[in-house]
């Protein structure tokens, strides 16, 4: 394979695009939204319960996705084949008003040179041809390290004055509210990303529709979940579609709202609504984050909401680099908290008590690539606010590597089957977060792809395994499954696989991408191709993979082989596992019913094919033509405006084979420990009497660290009491942390030294955490005295007003006002009166400690609050 | 007042001894000021606010405020630490030194109190701005004579008679309420 | 002499006054803190009033302080005893019926 790129600038201009579905994909998310509504009220009166409607919407909106993707294709190819005589050229840059924004490109076919007289449009538009002397450098677009931008490539010597061009997002908007100056509009973007997510997501929905008309069958709120599967959906395509930051706010938040109710589904045991409230507080802790860093966004690039203009000034030296900079960790703290990056992951995990269609769609497909996603649409802020171009690591790439890491180890020790997904999301979305980090943004967006439909596989075959036997426990009540279930062994198998990232699988060639976008393997080979010599990412990446194998390995072996454990327990294993209140017990497992199946198998076969997409460049000498076809039609030409110009790193035959040896090596490891040592013992046996841990105690202490989860919730968890020592060296390792990755940012993007920088970071980086320790604590401290009595009210009154009122209502118009009369006086007022006081008990229990009686406590309070009043009104004013 | 005076109605070059005692004298006081809140023997504790009183009025003195002066060694040197030998006698404080006299945890109070510091400074240089070297911020005690009795004195008993009267009924109150308060039952 | 010289002075003991205040748990000697306070108060003031040629008026609001402070300090006492009385102990730790 080659490992250079001979470099061609496709003309690096752009063009306007359109299109009937691309202008109005706003009404994918309209079906979804309305089809929720009409579930809520009307699905309980339906043959099907209301899935026929939620299925039916959600048919229709992957059927629009798919020719919405289907216009954009044609947009791009059309943009490519672009002339002077044809297209009207559009750049953006300041109007005859001075306004920001896409204006007609009238430089385009003479000269190369005057396309970089645009305003300021590239940032490195003068170091073309300076560097990297290797690489054949061609008509002047300014190609910062000689090498192509995406997509267009061609193993022919470049062509001069070449006018291809590339479509920019399709923004249809209208104005919303328009006061003093300040237009708020709402409106859709589409672009290649925005397509991509369309699919994946729709398609997704889909499949768990399907997958939960069996699995939730005969459930007590069948109804009610269909409901908000749609309304997740519809929140979800939103916040995908948007084109600013507001409705992008307003989608994640909705999104949290309807995860919340999902994993809540059967909120009547503690542990559920526990995990429900734990996730939805996580986020909230990270939305602040959010909204923090949209705020500065917004003030700092001229007050726009608009993502492009947001982007665009980013990218074009209009906004402050510290500006970007706080506003690109603010809203790193909500992607940490959303997409379950390291120390705010614990909701996720837990959020397992949900059904597994609400894991296999929420918590491994989409909701938690809403992090990645923002990510990935604001990478001009985060480009050039994290200085991801220079050769320091930034803070992005490092919790990125730290969450694949600290994932993968978690999830060795899990005997829970969907928690052992649940971190191997977690460590997945780290590669993704660590690909964005060091700026190989299409293999981040691949792997979100290929990762939606082989976990979501995997999920919806740990559900079908505990569909059988009414559990999720690996090592009580599984074991064996091959022979009772082979469909679902099969595409687990498949999917194990394309976790583990073996060729030819899906995973292979997402990972393998991400491994060689971190630019560390060159540096070995003495290629000076990088986006950084960020080895340490490509260490800490190449070791998840060995741990990804392995621990599915494990998987594989407790669930589908050895002898069948199970079967002796009357219980329902884990009460909210099954969602079959009324289903007869069986004596063996047997396999699942085709609602369950073919999603799996669809699933499974495009998890094998999936990886062509993006095959790499030049891969078995294949034309341009077929290699990288989603980076073609998915990453967005830096000419948009919108979008930094980054470099791709070379693929790398050897680092490839490398790889997969490494992954190889890792199933053989666990393999032999499993098939052959467990089993040596025993068929039926789970592990190693006397294995490693038992006979070393380091190795023992580490296991209970795991076991232990890190004890990060030991620290969250008002219940349980602070370890003192664990909270201190976690705050002591995350505010080091911190220091390291600001002082590494500060120094290399604003010339700042790097102690000042560090020593701010550390503080920093110790605030955060105790702030957040704090909340974390606090909130789930008030939220668990009033939770219960407050979801017992709303419950309620969901059952018998809104339902009821709407029979009554079609029955006898006086009947209904009697009972609207008894219902909302009597339980909706006297009950929530009843929940408010047990609310305002519970928050005085924590007020409590305050008022100790000690006189000069409260001086020293006073005292020190005037002192820093009066300092403010000296200093400040 | 002769004796005191006779350090004011030197020449200029002798300014110099006016800041000479105003630094002795500070630092005497600042000393036994952080001594009183620090010792842990009780009377140690009021005989230091002795030395820090006898420097506050010595400070006015140098101000060239006399009665001021002689009024706060009378009143407040006088009497109220003899009250407060009072109150730590009948308070049966142990004789030499007691622990628990500090909170376990003082570092609140540290902190405020640094803050506090601070946050006067900056305002005090604020103030100032060039505090050393402003000549119009420099007295020359010189250019009058201490302030007289008879100026203060008739000040009180004609521009503020009515606080003068106030501060009587005051003191009544003071009294009446101390005795009601401790008295035996 | 520098009025500055007479305002870093009075800060200082201001704020000793101020740890004593909050540190200190005989009440006796919060008391005791009071009047540092009390002083540095004085000595500002007289410095000021000597410095902007308004010496006067500064003696008679620092002799009425004077007055005050000692005022004060004869109800404050008198209370102390009678805590003392009530609970043969005048640790401020144990005088929390402000509590709950």
């Amino acid at each position: 394979m080659n490992t250079t790129y001979l470099a061609v600038e496709a003309g690096d201009l752009a063009v306007e695009a359109s299109g009937f579905f691309l202008e109005n994909v706003w009404i994918i998310p309209a079906i979804m939204a309305v089809s929720f509504a009409i579930i809520l009220g009307a699905g309980k009166r339906m043959p099907k319960g209301g899935s026929e409607i939620g299925i039916a919407a959600v048919g229709v909106c992957f059927i629009l996705a798919l020719l919405t993707a289907g216009q954009w294709v044609g947009q791009v190819n059309a943009a490519e084949a672009c002339t002077p005589e044809t297209c009207d050229y559009v750049k953006y840059g300041t109007d005859e008003d001075g306004e920001p924004g896409y204006v007609a490109n009238k430089s385009v076919g003479a000269d190369h040179s005057d396309d970089h007289s645009e305003e300021g449009d590239h940032s490195d538009e003068d170091d073309d041809h300076s560097d990297e002397g290797a690489f054949p450098v061609d008509a002047g677009a300014g190609s910062s390290d000689g090498e192509s931008a995406s997509g267009f490539t061609a193993f022919v010597d470049a062509e001069e004055g070449s006018t291809a061009a590339a479509p920019i997002a399709v923004i249809s908007e209208r104005t919303w509210w328009s006061n003093g100056g300040i237009d708020f509009t709402v409106g859709t973007m589409v672009d290649g990303l925005t397509v991509t997510l369309l699919v994946v997501v729709t398609l997704v929905s889909l499949l768990v529709h399907i997958y939960s008309t069996d699995y939730v069958a005969g459930d007590r709120r069948f109804t009610h979940y269909f409901g908000f599967l749609s309304l997740f959906t519809a929140a979800m395509l939103f916040f995908v579609t948007s084109a600013n930051v507001l409705q992008m706010i307003v989608g994640w938040e909705l999104v949290g709202v309807c995860s919340f109710a999902l994993i809540g589904h059967w909120w009547e045991e503690q542990p559920n609504s526990d995990a429900a409230l734990k996730a939805f507080l996580t986020n909230r802790v990270g939305d602040m984050g959010l909204l923090i860093g949209m705020i500065i966004l917004f003030f700092a690039s001229n007050e726009k909401w608009g993502i492009v203009d947001i982007n665009a000034a980013a990218i074009n030296g209009s906004t402050s680099h510290t500006l970007l900079l706080i506003a690109s960790l603010c809203l790193l703290a909500a992607v940490m908290s959303k997409s379950g990056q390291f120390f705010l992951h614990t909701w996720l995990p837990d959020a397992m008590a949900g059904p597994t269609p609400v894991s296999a769609l929420i918590h491994a497909a989409t909701m938690v690539v809403a992090g990645v996603y923002l990510i990935a649409r604001m990478y001009g802020v985060f480009f050039n606010g994290l200085s991801i171009a220079g050769s320091s690591i930034n803070a992005l790439a490092v919790i990125g590597a730290v969450t694949t890491l600290v994932g993968a180890s978690l999830a060795f020790v899990q005997d829970d089957i969907k928690k052992v997904l649940a971190y191997s999301t977690i460590s997945q979305l780290g590669y993704m977060t660590l690909a964005l980090g060091v700026g190989a943004w299409t293999a981040a967006v691949f792997h979100l792809t290929t990762h939606a439909l082989f976990k979501a596989c995997l999920f919806l075959g740990a559900g079908s395994v505990s569909h059988a036997v009414h559990s999720f426990d690996m090592k009580k009540d599984m074991g064996g499954m091959r022979e009772f279930m082979p469909t679902t062994y099969k595409t687990f198998l498949i999917g194990s696989i394309a976790l583990a990232g073996l060729p030819p699988l899906a995973g292979f060639w997402s990972k393998d991408e991400i491994l060689a976008g971190t630019g560390g393997w060159g540096f070995w080979e003495g290629e000076s191709h990088a986006n950084g010599a960020y080895t340490v990412m490509l260490v800490m990446g190449m070791i998840t993979a060995a741990m990804t194998a392995a621990y599915m390995t494990r998987v594989m072996y407790l669930t589908f082989f050895g002898e069948f454990r199970g079967g002796h327990h009357d219980d329902h294993g884990h009460a909210a596992a099954d969602a079959h209140d009324d289903h007869a017990h069986h004596g063996d497992p047997h396999e699942s019913g085709p609602r369950i199946l073919w999603p799996l198998r669809i699933l499974a076969g495009l998890a094998v094919v999936a990886g062509l997409m993006n095959l790499p460049k030049g891969f078995l000498g294949l034309p341009s033509g077929i290699t990288l076809r989603f980076e073609h039609f998915v990453e967005p030409l830096s000419a948009t405006g919108y979008f930094p110009k980054i470099s791709h790193a070379d693929p790398s035959w050897s680092l490839a084979i490398f790889s997969t040896l490494v992954v190889a090596f890792a199933v053989g490891v666990a393999y032999y420990y499993y098939f052959v040592r467990v089993n040596a013992q025993s068929p039926s046996a789970t592990e190693l009497i006397n294995g490693p841990t038992a006979r070393n105690k380091l190795l023992k202490a580490g296991h209970t660290m795991l076991k232990n989860r890190y004890y990060l919730d030991h620290i969250y968890d008002s219940g349980e009491p602070v370890g003192a020592a664990g909270a201190t060296a976690m705050g002591v390792i995350f505010g080091s942390a911190a220091g390291l990755t600001l002082g590494f940012s500060l120094d290399n993007g604003l010339d700042q030294n790097f102690w000042p920088s560090a020593i701010w970071g550390l503080v920093l980086g110790l605030t955060v955490f105790t702030i957040v320790t704090a909340a974390l604590r606090t909130g789930v401290g008030i939220a668990t005295a009033t939770k219960r009595p407050l979801a017992n009210a709303a419950n309620w009154v969901h059952e018998n007003i809104i339902d009821a009122t709407v029979d009554e209502v079609g029955k006898n118009s006086v009947k209904t006002a009697d009972a609207l009369y008894k219902y909302i006086d009597q339980g909706v007022i006297d009950g929530s009166v009843n929940a408010a006081g047990r609310g305002s008990q519970g928050a005085g229990g924590e007020l409590r400690r305050w008022s100790t009686g000690q006189v000069q406590q409260y001086a020293t309070v006073m005292f020190a609050g005037a002192t820093l009043l009066a300092g403010l009104l000296i200093i400040v004013i | 007042m002769t004796a005191l005076s006779g350090t004011m109605v030197l020449a200029a070059e002798t300014v110099v001894a006016q800041n000479v005692f105003f630094y002795l004298i500070a630092a005497v006081m600042v000393i036994a000021a952080l001594r009183v809140v620090t010792t842990s023997n009780i009377v140690h504790a009021a005989l230091y606010l002795v030395v820090v009183l006898a420097g506050v009025a010595a400070q006015f003195i140098l101000l060239g405020a006399e009665f001021v002066g002689v009024t706060q060694v009378l009143v407040y040197i006088g009497a109220v630490i003899v009250l407060f030998l009072f109150g730590i006698m009948l308070t049966r404080a142990k004789v030499g030194a007691e622990d628990g006299l500090n909170h376990d945890n003082v570092a609140p109070a540290i902190l405020t109190a640094v803050l506090l510091v601070l946050v006067m400074g900056y305002a005090v240089i604020d103030f100032a701005k060039v505090p050393w070297s402003d000549s119009s911020l420099k007295i020359d005690v010189l250019d009058r004579a201490p302030t007289t009795v008879e100026q203060v004195s008739d000040s009180i008993f004609s521009t503020y008679i009515v606080a003068f009267e106030a501060i009587s009924v005051l003191l009544l109150a003071a009294l009446i309420g101390a005795i009601v308060v401790a008295r035996k039952e | 002499m520098y009025l500055v010289q007479f305002l870093v002075l009075s800060s200082i003991l201001f704020c000793i006054g101020v740890y004593g205040v909050l540190a200190r748990r005989n009440a006796v000697l919060v008391l005791m803190s009071i009047e540092l306070i009390l002083n540095s108060v004085n000595i500002n003031l007289i410095a000021f009033g000597a410095f902007n040629g308004a010496a006067i008026p500064a003696e008679v609001f620092a002799l009425f302080i004077i007055a005050v402070a000692a005022a004060e300090v004869g109800v404050g006492l008198a209370l102390v005893l009678t805590i003392y009385r009530n609970s043969k102990s005048i640790d401020l730790h144990q005088v929390d019926l402000l509590k709950g």
